[in-house]
């Protein structure tokens, strides 16, 4: 196999993992909007803490795409 | 006949202004730079605009207080009372991040101007992150000492965790400004990316000639409207989390868990 049909096979075999990051986020923002219709009187406190998770399992979806797109651009010779 | 390639990576290329390539001199005045003095003055502006000190709050006077005042709710939710001396570092990256977001997805290619998105590059963002980690080191040495390495150990754990978790915390320390960095570089390189590659699809279906081909364009048109809300949205986002992460970073400094 060449080198160039690999690199775009490895790319986007690396980009699964920003769906696995989608799922990630969905969840977050999904348990808190389930926690926050409980109870709307602790919702805001709780923000933050959502956002930090939302951070988290976002930053894997990024680092998957960094690999893709280091993969595809600026491949390990 | 075959599609011509398209070249996502063109618009983050930085060049000087005035010259096609760069040349073996660091003292050149690029368009990364150029941006960046954009994004400043209009902080500059919004701020200097904001803060008159009038009586009766205007429109501008208002909208400075609802950032500071989301910015001091942050640090003063994470940090606790004394957080207040950490406003201006967490106030300065919340408003370069988004100033720099939003003006890179601003469409002024239609008055001639080719906005540069300033956190597209890694090296912007990491400045900036490797700053609030060495505020947090600071801070943190400066205040507790060497107590400062309990920080990677948790409180009341049995000898045999804390031994195993120790490790990994410090290693999830060391992490942070890296990913801290990362997250609002690839979410604006990926964005920009996206919108690039479906603007040659619209280019590319439009010179198709094709009923289908004008089909799928007006099909992505759709999309990078959508898109560039979205990014809009990111952008916003992003400098929220980086400023969140900041003062939660900072609070560990602080108060030491």
């Amino acid at each position: 196999m060449e080198l160039s049909s690999a690199q775009v096979i490895g790319a986007g075999i690396a980009a699964i993992g920003i769906g696995a990051a989608a799922a990630g986020v969905g969840t977050v923002f999904g348990s808190y909007l389930q926690g926050a219709l409980r109870n709307p009187g602790a919702a805001a406190n709780e923000r933050i803490w959502m956002f930090v998770g939302f951070a988290a399992a976002e930053l894997l979806g990024l680092i998957a795409f960094t690999v893709a797109m280091i993969i595809l651009y600026a491949p390990p010779a | 006949m075959a599609a011509p390639k398209i070249d996502p990576m063109h618009q983050f290329q930085i060049a000087p202004i005035g010259a096609d390539e760069l040349i073996a001199s660091p003292f050149q005045f690029t368009n990364s730079a150029l941006w960046m003095l954009i994004v400043l003055a209009v902080v500059v502006l919004v701020m200097w605009g904001g803060t008159k000190r009038e009586l009766v709050p205007g429109r501008w006077q208002a909208l400075a207080e609802i950032i500071t005042n989301f910015l001091g709710d942050i640090t003063r939710q994470t940090i606790g009372a004394n957080g207040r001396k950490y406003l201006p570092w967490v106030f300065t990256t919340f408003m370069f991040i988004l100033a720099a977001n939003w003006i890179g997805a601003m469409p002024l290619a239609l008055a001639g101007a080719h906005p540069f998105t300033v956190t597209s590059q890694f090296s912007v963002t990491w400045t900036m992150s490797v700053m609030s980690f060495a505020i947090v080191l600071v801070v943190g040495f400066w205040k507790h000492g060497l107590h400062f390495f309990s920080l990677f150990v948790p409180k009341g754990a049995p000898l045999a965790i804390k031994l195993f978790i120790a490790p990994i915390e410090f290693v999830s320390f060391l992490v942070r400004p890296f990913s801290l960095g990362l997250r609002p570089f690839v979410a604006m390189f990926a964005g920009h990316i996206l919108l690039e590659v479906f603007g040659n699809f619209i280019v590319q279906g439009l010179n198709a000639g094709s009923a289908a081909g004008g089909f799928i364009a007006a099909l992505c048109f759709v999309f990078i409207v959508g898109m560039s809300g979205l990014e809009l949205l990111i952008g916003a986002i992003q400098a929220y989390v980086f400023a969140l992460l900041t003062a939660i970073y900072i609070n560990d400094a602080e108060n030491l868990h």
